[in-house]
């Protein structure tokens, strides 16, 4: 059955040998299951047009130019690009960022570049469909999970977004945001860099100037979208860089889910990431926004991986909306991401549920801001992190209530499951309470597969592999309850999977 | 003592009392039954003033003083008391500051002295004895890890201190084995006198056969639908609720 | 800003004269201090640990030095009113920066070996013994104000318990601050407690004098095998006071220690407290309580280091905010790799009374073992509206019941005190501080 996909980098391990608890079985089952390949690696031979490496004013305007944009759109991409200029890459993190060289990178790659020189209709190259295919999205409506609209993207351009005619007839407009740019240019305008301003931060600064692809999502007033929507993104191409933006924009009284992959070849050398995804809901909307991030995570020496630097917001503008961001994050060698919520609308509600998964060499630094500026506000954090491995991973979140929430309210849940003693779990909660009416729980816990909860599953005669997946899941679930249908069995799966026999 | 007319109330959007009319005189003892969610708990949490619950229409009348226009504490102060469902606990505050608390607002009212430290010790050992509460939980903070017969117990024992007009016991037979039950109604018992009265909200009669009520009323829907005397409370165990419900809605 | 430039020009001036009038081996680390000074400046915002308080500006104004060591005229029985009576205290001063001779408890008090006197003097009795300790734990590198007081302290206070003594009396050090004209002071403590030694310790903060008074304080602690300290302080100063406290505490295996921090009375205070655990099985607990209220700024940031495995540490901070007072509290624990079966617990509580009191608050862990137990809990709210409701049922008012609950709010902190007049005066004076009757410094007027 075709399926959004949802790996690990470590296969299933049907048949696998039943390990035993001792410690050096477990660590040779740990060096096993860390010597897993990243089964998303391989890369598609196709035709791409890539442009020089470099960045300067002339590769802005270039890349304005290969979009056909029109003059606002470049001025805004140049505000940005000077911005940019002025500022230094961020070391805050709890992660070892390497000074990125910006001027290595291409920013630049088109695999459907040949087609288009013909100057016939847009066509899909074969081994692109091929390539979707093998990567469980299927671009041919026929075969695609029912419910489901994929906006494919490959490099620097989306390759085909399905479903958007079925979309228009209810008024929802779902393309790419350089299609959007040139269709619906005045929404683009309104909303584009209004809850991400270019100023934001250093990624969100480089984004803003050079961002390629990403998807458009527009809901009208009233409407309830009758399919999940997604965007896959795709690296292929050597020495680029992703620049994806997202804009999502739910009118008065709509509701939208929404679904997000990734993946990557397997390459020696770091490839940036650097997105953004905006969201606005007005009145009464809701929106929900779902990631399961597995970009390349680098081999089992660090070696390559994708940084992953991504600035998502959401503003909650309207009286009652509702935004909740849900993440499954088990890629990347280096994740830098704080899905955030501006609670404006009085009443509105925000939820933060997130589960990230570290092995091997990965850094992950995520979590998510909540600024509680309506009154009668209320937000949910629950964190769940899992380390294994050398990693590090870390939580990092802000809640705020200015001196105008009254009433605001927030519970936050952080916890760290530690699974080997190489690995570190850091917990980084920053509160700031502006007003007497708010109420701001936070608690977080640190802990470790038991032995005795061990031995109590082998009692009963389940495995120690498959007891470690039991209880990992068993701890993740809150989270994973949260994704869609399509998303939370595989999600399911990889967790059990990715983490067997880490305990050390 | 007691003039309730047509009493209206609600929490949040939710109207729970329908127009509840009751009269309770000096030294009676009457009794509140009814299945759940037929606003038993919420007559008596509007007596005595939980700002969760708004009143929407009738008046209540306490000695001749309107008491939905009191606060809180100055409808204790008159002499109104509740036992709570479920007390809830007050960690760092010790039982003995409570009361002490308690009992000098109560004389401020009045006009009297604070008791002082001596006395004050005096009269918790007196009423301790009354529902055989123990010094160890006198001694504890309020209600903190306190089981659910001490709890009510303690509840009895500050009805005791405060030594009320009207003493509201909101399911005080919840919870409770049959020795704590005989502790509680023999102590609710004892603080009979002909002048103090008594509302006893229950879902069963086993209480009622210790604390004998003069009236037993049935609330149903939010409103009283059926009132005679005890042996209503008998029948009540034999048949149940349905036959009153059968009865309200015909 | 650029507030460090008067300390950097104070230095290159007052250099000889800060030498003439102190130990060598205080002496000795002088000049690195100053260059670690120069090279961080006055910590601004950004800084990450101290990024809810700006010393920028608090470092600011032109205070007066006393350099010279001119003889201040004080009279400490003044603030021996002060005192936590019937506490059976052996009692001390410290007149600024430096310990008064003058005063002395009468012999006898102390047991043998037991040294409790002037840093600088003993210092240059004993050069060795304290260059082994001094300035080694409180790392002028790493933090701009320890290395300003590191460049300009010349005096202060010596604690030291030998092997296996027992100090059973509780030792009380009064901080006096006296002078006619704003007044900066750089106080410097060092403690010593050798294995198996005891020992309790209370340092009151107060004002004699209606001045601006900037105090920077260091304290090195030292708690060897099986050795225990009780380190309470309480600040009762007023409102034109600025304290920077950094306290440096290293543990050794088995020891045991209590670290307690009130704040009634101040204007801005900044207290860090770092606590390194060098040896296994070593516990300790820091808490603190914080009422404040009016313009208030109270900062409390702490980083425990489990640097071995199987020791306990205990956090417990409780702030409440009213009018428009400023509350942080910044708390790291920092588990090493290796440091196994480590159990660590933080909390902290806050209640704003006031729109414009704010709280901020960072309860921070970073783990790098696996067999570790932790746990933090950070909250910010309001008083329980159900046992307020309880209370008020039984005929207490609303705002007696708010008093009754604020105050087993704050008690539970005071609770944790293992000296037990001093935790009965705390409940008293919290009680009165709630109350409003403690409205600044007023300690000495109860008492009187």
């Amino acid at each position: 059955m075709a399926r959004m996909i949802i790996y690990s980098g470590i296969p299933s391990n049907s048949g696998k040998k039943v390990m035993e608890t001792k410690s050096s079985d477990k660590n040779e089952f740990v060096r096993q299951v860390a010597e897993q390949k990243y089964e998303f690696g391989f890369t598609t031979d196709v035709h791409t047009e890539i442009i020089d490496k470099g960045l300067n004013e002339d590769v802005v305007r270039l890349i304005s130019a290969k979009k056909q944009e029109p003059e606002w759109m470049l001025d805004f991409r140049l505000k940005a690009f000077r911005y940019w200029q002025t500022l230094e890459q961020p070391s805050w993190a709890h992660v070892t960022l390497p000074e990125i060289d910006y001027q290595a990178i291409s920013y630049y790659a088109d695999p459907m570049a040949k087609k288009k020189d013909d100057g016939k209709p847009k066509e899909i190259d074969p081994e692109l469909m091929k390539t979707f295919d093998k990567l469980g999205i299927p671009l041919e409506e026929r075969l695609a999970l029912s419910g489901v609209a994929v906006d494919a993207i490959m490099d620097s351009v989306s390759v085909k977004t399905t479903f958007k005619e079925k979309l228009a007839e209810k008024g929802i407009i779902f393309c790419s945001i350089g299609d959007a740019i040139q269709q619906h240019p005045d929404l683009v305008k309104e909303y584009l860099g209004s809850v991400v301003p270019y100023r934001d931060n250093f990624f969100a600064a480089l984004n803003s100037a050079v961002f390629s692809d990403g998807s458009f999502v527009y809901i009208p007033k009233g409407v309830r979208c009758p399919m999940e929507l997604s965007s896959y993104f795709r690296i292929n191409a050597r020495n680029t860089g992703q620049f994806e933006r997202t804009l999502i924009v739910a009118d008065d009284d709509s509701y939208v889910s929404y679904l997000e992959g990734c993946t990557a070849p397997m390459r020696d050398e770091n490839q940036l990431h650097a997105a953004i995804v905006e969201i606005v809901v007005k009145d009464n909307a809701e929106v929900k926004y779902s990631t399961v991030q597995n970009w390349y995570p680098g081999d089992e020496n660090g070696k390559g991986g994708v940084l992953n630097l991504v600035t998502k917001r959401g503003e909650l503008r309207g009286v009652n909306s509702k935004l909740s961001w849900t993440q499954v994050e088990t890629g990347s060698a280096i994740t830098w991401k704080y899905p955030s919520c501006v609670l404006r609308g009085d009443n509105s509600q925000a939820e933060f549920y997130s589960v990230a998964v570290t092995n091997n060499w990965q850094e992950a630094d995520t979590g998510t801001k909540m600024i509680h500026m309506g009154k009668n506000t209320k937000s949910t954090i629950i964190s769940k992190g899992i380390s294994a491995g050398h990693s590090q991973n870390s939580y990092r979140g802000l809640v705020r209530a200015t001196s105008n929430a009254d009433n605001a309210r927030n519970y936050s849940s952080c916890d760290s499951l530690l699974l080997g003693s190489d690995c570190g779990a850091h917990t980084f909660p920053y509160m700031d309470i502006h007003n007497d009416t708010a109420v701001v729980e936070h608690e977080a816990t640190t802990s470790k597969i038991s032995e005795d909860q061990l031995f109590y599953c082998n009692q009963r005669g389940i495995p120690t592999e498959q007891a470690v997946g039991l209880i990992v899941n068993g701890y993740a679930k809150d989270v994973l309850n949260k994704l869609p249908m399509e998303f939370a069995v595989e999600a399911q799966k990889l967790l059990s999977v990715s983490l067997e026999g880490t305990v050390g | 003592m007691l003039e309730v007319k047509d009493l209206h109330a609600k929490i949040g959007d939710k109207e729970i009392l329908r127009g509840i009319s009751l009269t309770i005189n000096d030294g009676e003892t009457h009794a509140i039954m009814g299945p759940n969610g037929s606003g038993k708990s919420t007559l008596s949490a509007v007596l005595v003033g939980n700002p969760l619950y708004e009143v929407t229409g009738g008046t209540v009348t306490f000695n001749g003083k309107n008491l939905l226009d009191m606060k809180p504490e100055d409808r204790a102060h008159e002499g109104l008391f509740l036992s709570f469902q479920y007390p809830v606990e007050i960690p760092g505050v010790s039982m003995t500051n409570f009361m002490r608390a308690a009992i000098n607002e109560k004389r401020a009212y009045e006009g009297l002295e604070p008791l002082n430290a001596a006395d004050f010790l005096k009269l918790m050992r007196e009423k301790r004895k009354i529902v055989e509460l123990d010094t160890k939980l006198t001694n504890r903070s309020v209600n903190e890890g306190f089981s659910g017969g001490e709890k009510k117990r303690n509840e009895i024992f500050q009805m005791a201190m405060l030594e009320p007009k009207l003493a509201i016991l909101d399911e005080t037979d919840s919870g409770l084995d049959v020795d704590a039950m005989r502790i509680v109604a023999e102590g609710v018992n004892k603080l009979r006198t002909p002048q103090s009265s008594c509302i006893v909200i229950t879902h069963y009669d086993r209480l009622l056969d210790m604390i004998r009520p003069d009236v037993v009323h049935v609330l149903y829907k939010g409103r009283i639908v059926k009132t005679a005397g005890p042996e209503l409370a008998k029948e009540i165990q034999q048949r149940g609720f349905d036959w009153i419900k059968a009865e309200s809605e015909s | 800003m650029q507030s460090e430039k008067q300390y950097i020009d104070l230095y290159g001036s007052c250099r000889d004269m800060l030498f003439s009038h102190s130990a060598d081996v205080m002496n000795a680390v002088r000049d690195g201090a100053f260059a670690d000074f120069s090279r961080q400046g006055l910590p601004t915002r950004k800084v990450e640990r101290y990024k809810y308080t700006d010393m920028q500006s608090l470092f600011a104004p032109d205070y007066g030095l006393n350099i010279n060591r001119l003889d201040i005229p004080a009279n400490p029985y003044e603030a021996f009113k002060c005192d936590v009576p019937n506490l059976s205290t052996s009692l001390y001063f410290i007149l600024n920066d430096g310990f008064y001779d003058k005063a002395l408890p009468k012999g006898g008090l102390l047991p043998d070996g037991v040294i409790i006197g002037s840093l600088c003097k003993e210092a240059a009795k004993n050069p060795d013994f304290i260059a082994k300790y001094y300035s080694k734990i409180a790392k002028t590198t790493e933090d701009p104000i320890t290395a300003l007081n590191t460049m300009l302290a010349q005096d202060g206070l010596f604690i030291y318990v030998p092997r296996g003594v027992k100090v059973d009396r509780a030792v009380q050090v009064i901080n006096i601050l006296r002078s006619d004209v704003d007044l900066m002071i750089n106080r410097r403590v060092l403690i010593v407690v050798e294995e198996g030694a005891e020992i309790k310790l209370l340092f009151c903060d107060h004002a004699m004098d209606d001045r601006r008074f900037l105090t920077t304080q260091v304290i090195e602690a030292y708690v060897a095998d099986n050795a225990s300290l009780d380190l309470y302080c309480l600040e009762e100063t007023h409102a034109k006071n600025t304290r920077v406290s950094n306290v440096y505490i290293e543990q050794q295996a088995n020891s045991r220690v209590n670290h307690n921090i009130i704040t009634l009375h101040n204007g801005v205070t900044r207290n860090r407290t770092d606590l390194i655990f060098r040896g296994e099985g070593a516990e300790c607990n820091l808490s603190g309580c914080v009422i404040a209220d009016k313009e208030q700024h109270v900062d409390n940031n702490t980083l425990i280091e489990h640097r071995v495995p199987h020791c306990t540490s205990n956090e417990l901070y409780k702030y409440v905010l009213d009018g428009k007072a400023v509350g942080a509290f910044a708390g790291r624990v920092l588990v090493h790799h290796g440091a196994q079966q480590t159990s660590s617990v933080m909390n902290n509580r806050n209640l704003c009374a006031t729109k414009e009191a704010r709280m901020y608050t960072q309860p921070m862990l970073e783990i790098y073992a696996d067999d570790v137990k932790c746990a933090h809990g950070s909250t910010v709210g309001q008083l329980n509206d159900a046992a307020l409701f309880y209370m008020r049922q039984r005929g207490i008012s609303l705002k007696e019941a708010r008093l009754l609950l604020q105050f087993a709010f704050a008690n539970e902190v005071i609770d944790g005190i293992r000296l037990e007049p001093l935790r009965d005066r705390l409940h008293y004076l919290v009680e009165k501080r709630f109350r409003g009757e403690l409205s600044r410094c007023e300690g000495c007027k109860l008492c009187k």
